[in-house]
């Protein structure tokens, strides 16, 4: 019995902090799942066009609000998934056209038919998409979630937003993380003046009610500007503030790294002080970088969801998780179209999913606590 | 501690300047100047501007002269209270404003006693009892106000209550005493329209509060003074909220400075949603009209509330954790 | 022996977690009497300090008395009490915890809140204990920082514990635990985080109290020198059990368990030859959850005696001095 404890012990001595990282982060159950689903949505944002059933941008009156469609999977007791067709009909009431479902006509789901044209992966130009039905009539096809009033299908919208929102809150960390990292490091390890003043600096932005100047700023940005420049400036705009946390992490963990032996250790041993820094300071606290970089993910989409959803972030053409809910924005369209809301339930799962993945890494980023 | 009041007073003007600054960025970032909207403005409806009213315009704002110039005059006219005129609605900013920026107080003050009438009982609750159902219920809850943003909160209630109760929520007064002078009939009817704002608006700042507070008192829990206490035979509600929750306080009465800003900004959106009569539609409107000199007043009076909200926190942090009144970290 | 003011009798503590079960304590029996001080020693995590808690009731969670007594003399001629029936927090143990036992903590850095006066903390014990009033119980703080040797009392009765040195705040933990007024107390390490001298004054401090009071006192610690010098009986401690009892002059002098042998022989000593490489223990403490089998000191036992030492926990044995010892090989010597 005490062989096998010396073995575990001498494991432990012996492992790289990543992989102590790994082994306590694995007992986070929770965490673990909020992983796979975060793998998943980065999956959907490299395949969106390809996980899409129709053109996002393509509207069509005839389409207008068609409510979600149930799939079946079973046709006579053989496996054949098809959806109903669909067939207007008029609300005796308010004579409005609505649709419902036309269970004399089962559309089959094919899987990897042809569809709207797009890039693989932005190289591979081609029109198979995972699934799809064989149009039958001009309203006819497969809405998961239903249409927009411009009859645009919100499965295919969603996937698409899916890939801006994530997209661009992991530029706006990319860009936090560069600041962070980079004020943060060197407040902490040269402190003094410096130190003081960018302590000040970031109380000062935390300080400040950051919507309405991230509006002021958003508004500001020039109407006539391409989609892909807004996408910059917005980035930008959220990472401002978003590197303020980050840039603590680092700062807090060069001050308590600085007064460490092995720090003291390698100094005496006459390493260098990019040495110390790269080989011996970064490695010991790379964890908690990881783990604070997932807790700020969750802001930066709160961040460009909520730009967009009051017409100041990403502009249409562009489709984000907060250009969507715009449409969702007055009790009336709700009234209406209800599945309009499904937009939320995409933002709501990533925010806990980044948290709880937050979470389990910052529990595991200490492994000898 | 007069030396910590006054470094947190400094702090708090060196942050009203910089919003100051930013404030200005922003009125100045819109391409033509102030007396170019103006007269487009007062064109599109018809009138005429003479050259010499253009000229005094420019003399009165600087404009034409260095940055910095403008900058000091527009400044020193929003020491004395002079916002400058709105454009769009032709009238001085301060009409424009009016009680909107009251209300906008009002309702983040509201959202901010309930945050802390919830975290701190919730919290304490979450940390003594840990493990416990009532703990892992109020974690979930707590994630879950974490990850819905407000906006989106008060998107879902809102539906919720037209589908099931067949309400049409939004607002703070109703149509009957909307013009209504003050009257305590109309102070009441403002308190039940703000119940809904304010929850949503708090929901956010509870959560990441009462996972502040659980942390924190979890850790003190393990301290040894706790068994000191627990040794000296008091009774154990004594021993907790005497000493561990305590000390848990000054993490928490701190994180207060980082909550407010949070809360003004999410009531901006959030009015949006719900078409209360804050600043927040006013200012949307502002920007997207840019009529800057609303827009910009707006961001700087948030901004100032802002400071000086988190200066009382300061304060608050101060009357609580001897360490600070003594000088000692 | 009989006139014991605390008898502790099979005391076994368990924390239940989700690894596995953390035997604490297994079957710990000792008693202490007035005026008399026993120490208790043994290496870190071999169940010292749960004993003191165990007696005032304050395990943390999820640890839990599962059997034995602690008999606590009634006083005015009161039968005596069992104080693993009382529950934990009801009014008869909290009056008695500070009450009858006081507890000395080993950290007084932490063991003291920084968040109140050192008056606030000693006149909450006096008004607990007392129902003195403010005023009465401010004055009687005074009082008993005069006796712990704390000058100008008066002044420091309203300063921070971060205000005062540590040997102060050690003797500002001593006033608290006395001033409930108790007949016990219990010091936990009181002296591990003091320097040298300091140490050796809190020590003169708690034998001048101890002789003006009458108390009893558990001294609990790993320093072999801190018991030579204070305690009149000394338990040894090894994994949850007293592996030998006696009086000190006796385990000083002629320790039967190898246990406690090695302990002494680690003791750094000036009259030793220079240079010589202090003993040492073979080994650490195993990880309370691999407790091994028999008696638990074998794998690092030097006289280990093959098969018979892995087989069974060795019984308890009267010796003729009143103490006792748990091991096959004091058996046989």
């Amino acid at each position: 019995m005490s062989v096998t404890v010396l073995t575990a012990e001498e494991r432990i001595s012996h492992a790289t902090q990543l992989q102590l990282t790994w082994w306590r982060f694995r007992k986070h159950k929770v965490a673990l799942v909020s992983g796979v689903i975060i793998l998943l949505f980065y999956l959907v944002v490299v395949l969106a066009d390809f996980l899409a059933t129709s053109d996002p941008h393509a509207t069509d009156a005839r389409r207008s609000f068609i409510p979600p469609q149930a799939i079946h999977l079973f046709d006579d007791g053989k496996f054949r998934p098809h959806v109903y067709g669909l067939k207007g009909i008029r609300d005796p009431r308010t004579f409005r056209l609505r649709y419902a479902p036309d269970p004399e006509r089962k559309l089959p789901i094919r899987f990897l038919g042809r569809g709207y044209d797009y890039n693989l992966l932005g190289l591979i130009p081609t029109n198979i998409h995972l699934f799809s039905v064989e149009d039958a009539g001009p309203v006819d096809g497969i809405f998961l979630l239903g249409t927009d009033q411009l009859g645009r299908d919100l499965w295919s919208r969603l996937i698409v937003a899916t890939r801006i929102s994530l997209s661009i809150g992991l530029a706006g960390v990319g860009v936090s993380l560069v600041l962070g990292v980079l004020l943060g490091g060197i407040s902490g390890l040269y402190g003094g003046t410096v130190d003081t003043i960018i302590q000040r600096l970031i109380e000062l932005l935390r300080s400040v009610p950051t919507i309405p100047l991230w509006m002021g700023l958003a508004a500001s940005l020039p109407a006539d500007w391409s989609v892909l420049q807004v996408y910059f400036a917005i980035t930008l705009i959220i990472s401002l503030i978003g590197w303020t946390d980050l840039a603590r992490v680092v700062r807090g963990r060069f001050m308590a790294l600085r007064t460490e032996d092995f720090i003291l250790a390698a100094e005496l041993a006459g390493a260098s002080r990019g040495r110390i820094i790269f080989r011996h300071m970064l490695p010991s606290f790379f964890s908690h970088i990881i783990a604070a970089t997932s807790l700020a993910l969750p802001a930066m989409i709160i961040s460009e969801t909520s730009l967009s959803f009051l017409g100041l972030g990403l502009r249409p053409p562009a489709i984000s998780w907060g250009i969507l809910l715009q449409d969702a924005q007055s009790v009336q369209s709700l009234a209406l179209a209800p599945w309009l809301l499904c937009s939320a339930v995409p933002v709501i799962v990533a925010i806990l999913a980044f948290n709880f993945l937050g979470d389990g890494l910052r529990d595991a980023a200490d492994p000898y606590g | 501690m007069l030396a910590y009041c006054l470094r947190r007073l400094a702090l708090a003007l060196v942050t009203i300047w910089s919003i100051s600054v930013l404030t200005f960025i922003i009125i100045q970032l819109p391409p033509g100047d102030f007396a170019d909207a103006y007269i487009a403005q007062l064109s599109s409806s018809g009138s005429t501007v003479s050259l010499d009213e253009v000229a005094s315009l420019r003399e009165m704002y600087g404009l034409g002269q260095p940055m910095h110039v403008q900058y000091f005059k527009w400044l020193s006219r929003m020491v004395v209270g002079d916002f400058g005129y709105s454009m769009e609605w032709r009238r001085p900013v301060v009409d424009v404003i009016g009680d909107r920026l009251w209300l906008t107080l009002a309702i983040s003050v509201a959202a901010l006693i309930v945050t802390w009438g919830l975290a701190l009982p919730i919290g304490i609750y979450s940390a003594v009892r840990q493990y416990s159902a009532g703990d892992y219920l109020f974690t979930l809850v707590g994630f879950i106000g974490l990850a819905v943003p407000n906006f989106l909160l008060a998107l879902i209630l809102m539906y919720l209550g037209y589908t099931m109760f067949g309400l049409s929520v939004g607002g703070l007064f109703s149509p009957e005493f909307e013009q209504a002078p003050w009257s305590w009939a109309k102070f009441l009817d403002l308190l039940t329209h703000m119940i809904l704002p304010t929850i949503v608006l708090a929901t956010a700042g509870t959560a990441y509060l009462i996972r502040i507070m659980r942390a924190n008192l979890l850790d003190e829990l393990r301290m040894p003074y706790v068994v000191t206490a627990r040794a000296k035979g008091l009774p154990e509600w004594r021993v907790i909220m005497k000493y561990p929750v305590r000390v848990a306080l000054n993490p928490f009465a701190s994180s207060v400075g980082y909550i407010f800003p949070h809360i003004v900004s999410g009531s901006i959106i959030i009015s949006l949603v719900l078409a209360l009569p804050t600043v927040g539609p006013l200012l949307l409107r502002a920007l997207v009209a840019q009529d800057m000199f609303l827009a910009g007043t707006i961001v700087l009076l948030l901004g100032v509330l802002t400071v000086i909200g988190t200066f009382v926190s300061d304060l608050l942090l101060m009357w609580i954790d001897p360490r600070i009144r003594f000088q000692i970290h | 022996m009989s006139g014991a003011l605390l008898s502790v009798q099979d005391l076994v503590v368990h924390f239940h977690q989700d690894e596995g079960i953390l035997r604490a304590l297994e079957g710990v029996s000792f008693e202490v009497h007035r005026g008399r001080t026993l120490g208790l020693v043994g290496e870190s995590g071999c169940g010292k300090s749960v004993t003191a808690r165990s007696i005032l009731r304050i395990v943390d969670r999820p640890g839990r008395i599962v059997s034995g007594r602690i008999n606590l003399d009634g006083r005015r001629g009161e039968p005596p009490i069992d104080l693993t029936a009382l529950p934990a927090n009801s009014r008869r143990m909290r009056a008695i915890r500070g009450g009858r036992i006081g507890l000395v903590f080993q950290e007084p850095m932490t063991s003291l809140s920084v968040n109140y006066t050192v008056g606030n903390q000693i006149a909450e014990v006096v008004r607990e204990h007392q129902g003195l009033s403010r005023a009465a119980a401010h004055a009687r703080a005074i009082e008993l920082l005069r006796d712990v040797g704390i000058p100008r009392p008066e002044r420091r009765v309203d300063e921070y514990p971060f205000q005062l040195s540590g040997g102060l705040r050690q003797r500002v933990m001593i006033a608290v635990a006395l001033a409930g007024d108790p007949d016990i107390l219990i010091a936990d390490e009181p002296t591990t985080a003091l320097d040298v001298t300091t140490q050796a004054q809190i020590l003169n401090l708690m034998r001048r109290l101890q002789r003006e009071k009458n108390l009893a006192l558990i001294l609990i610690t790993h320093d072999m020198g801190v018991i030579a010098e204070m305690a009149d009986e000394v338990a040894v401690m090894y994994l949850g059990r007293i592996v030998e009892r006696g009086p000190v002059d006796q385990i000083f002098h002629a320790p039967r368990h190898p246990y406690t042998r090695l302990l002494l022989r680690s003791i750094p000593s000036v009259l030793a030859e220079p240079r010589t490489p202090l003993a040492t223990i073979s080994g650490s403490v195993p990880h309370p959850y691999q407790r091994p089998s028999g008696c638990p000191f074998h794998p690092r036992c030097p006289d280990h005696i093959p098969a018979t030492c892995e087989a069974a926990m060795p019984a308890e044995t009267a010796t003729a001095d009143g103490g006792c010892v748990r091991c096959y090989a004091a058996e046989h010597t």
